[in-house]
């Protein structure tokens, strides 16, 4: 057995508001993009589970935040970032990306419209600093618009699975049954007024996301009223670990891995996020189009990320190698991992179109030996729609 | 954390039982706890020949993976077969969960491996609790 111990930290890490708080839990810490953020506390299976059949909750506070306000914003909105800001309504969200020019990613985005003129892009951990940097590249010079970075304002705490909304209605006055999937609005939360809570995550579970004040006696109490509130139901706290699990169950890309700097938005299978026809013309263009509509009249990317699912025995995991029945080498994986709820080795990988149809069997080299994998639809989990809320009909006894 | 005084331990997280020419390995209760979650375990084959600090196999968690380095030279007698479908075992009972048995050469080189307290102790500077 060698690398399970972890090496002395060398930069100091920064920490969340709940640093304590992970402490007093016992939790595993690891340095994820910069920040000292919990790997696992009771453990990651356990973990996984009690966000897909019961109530997890995580701190997500490593999250950045952009705020974009002014007359002009909805203009800067719609130049930076790919999907059509315009179809928001006030009090929605969506998943959104800013490229480069050339098409790639800069990051990806969860989009929120918080008034007229007034837009909540939340950002990824690893990349705050490239992307405020981009955002004020991008835009600075345009009038109108006042970019704030409010990464700092905010403690985010994700509260997911099935049981996430009877968990967080104890500790609110919104009605959280009226906020549909990717909506938001503001309640008080603990006694705190005027909390942004969003029906969003990163784990293919229901669930909710509240961005409250970012000091720690606050932050500690919520924490622990939200997992008071969730007690009858099992709640515990969840890390990364179980974070990284949950969005590869349901193929939700991560940056780094799925979507990069060199990989472009209909390479990673996201072209349903891009709007490349938006109207009227002034909300046509955005950075990265150009490039993208190259790629469409030439007849479409030459690889695409696919679900891989191990047919052999082995684990594939992030960076082996994947071949085509010939024995070809034709791409990689770029993450890999048991799946705890599926209970089967799944991964995410790109290889040429030719090998994208599901039921192709590929090749997975795990340490030096090939074993058998083959395509599978995406996502590889699906979370059971609930009931309709309207009260369900059943036909009268006769 | 608990290390049997009847075992010897590497620094690469295995202990040895040795009785006679026959010596049993796994992992330690510091190792799985490490690993967390152990969802595989890649053996080796029965008469395969291993050399002391070469790789045999591998223990995977759900995040990482974890090669398992012989102790001893010698040659594999028997293999944890249950461990494939019980992975899970080693973080239950390290102590009492095998994972080979090797039938060694020389039993000299159990003897430069660490006892308990100074498996311990190592594990303690290690990560510096």
């Amino acid at each position: 057995m060698t690398d399970i111990t972890s090496t002395a930290t060398p930069a100091p890490l920064r920490r969340t508001a709940l640093h304590t708080t992970h402490h007093g839990h016992k939790a595993r810490m690891v340095d994820f993009g910069g920040w000292d953020m919990p790997v696992q506390y009771s453990g990651l299976i356990e973990e996984h589970m009690a966000v897909r059949t019961a109530v997890g909750i995580f701190d997500v506070s490593h999250m950045g935040d952009i705020q974009l306000r002014g007359p002009n914003s909805l203009n800067a909105v719609q130049k930076l970032l790919m999907n059509d800001a315009s179809k928001l309504q006030i009090g929605q969200a969506h998943y959104s990306a800013m490229l480069y020019p050339n098409g790639t990613f800069v990051d990806d985005v969860i989009l929120h419209k918080l008034g007229e003129n007034d837009y909540l892009i939340v950002i990824n951990a690893g990349t705050r600093e490239k992307d405020i940097q981009w955002v004020r590249k991008a835009i600075g010079s345009m009038s109108g618009v006042h970019v704030t970075d409010v990464s700092d304002y905010y403690t985010q705490i994700a509260i997911q699975g099935p049981k996430a909304e009877t968990t967080l209605q104890k500790l609110t006055n919104a009605d959280l049954k009226s906020i549909k999937n990717y909506w938001f609005t503001w309640g008080k939360v603990c006694g705190i007024h005027n909390v942004l809570i969003a029906r969003t995550g990163y784990t293919g579970e229901d669930g909710f996301e509240i961005y409250i004040p970012a000091d720690e006696p606050t932050s500690a109490r919520v924490w622990s009223e939200v997992l008071a509130a969730g007690a009858e139901f099992g709640i515990i706290p969840c890390g990364l670990g179980a974070r990284n699990t949950l969005r590869l169950e349901s193929a939700m890309a991560l940056y780094g891995h799925e979507i990069s700097d060199t990989l472009n938005v209909f390479e990673a299978n996201l072209g349903r996020y891009c709007k490349l026809g938006r109207e009227p013309e002034q909300f046509a263009d955005f950075i990265g189009r150009d490039a993208l509509l190259a790629v469409q009249q030439s007849g479409g990317p030459a690889k695409r990320l696919v679900g891989l699912e191990m047919i052999d025995r082995g684990i594939g995991r992030d960076g082996y190698p994947v071949f085509a029945p010939d024995g070809a080498l034709i791409g990689e994986i770029t993450s890999g991992s048991p799946a705890p709820f599926l209970k089967k080795n799944i991964a995410l990988a790109y290889v040429p179109i030719a090998y994208t149809a599901p039921g192709t069997e590929l090749g997975v080299e795990i340490r030096g030996q090939k074993v058998k994998a083959q395509v599978v639809p995406t996502p590889f989990y699906k979370r059971p729609r609930s009931a309709p809320s309207a009260p369900i009909v059943t036909a009268p006894l006769s | 954390m608990s290390y049997p005084e009847t075992y010897r331990y590497a620094k690469s997280h295995e202990w040895l039982l040795l009785e006679g020419d026959c010596a049993t390995v796994g992992i330690t209760d510091y190792a799985q706890s490490s690993l967390g979650d152990i969802v595989f375990v890649e053996l080796p084959k029965v008469g395969q020949e291993i050399e002391v600090g070469s790789t045999f196999g591998s223990v995977e968690s759900v995040k990482a993976v974890s090669d398992l380095y012989s102790p001893v030279t010698g040659s594999v007698t028997a293999v944890n077969d249950k461990l494939n479908d019980a992975p899970d075992t080693l973080n239950k009972s390290a102590n009492d969960t095998w994972i080979i048995k090797v039938s060694v050469k020389s039993a000299d080189e159990a003897k430069t491996m660490l006892s308990a307290a100074d498996y311990e102790k190592f594990v303690a500077e290690e990560t510096g609790h």
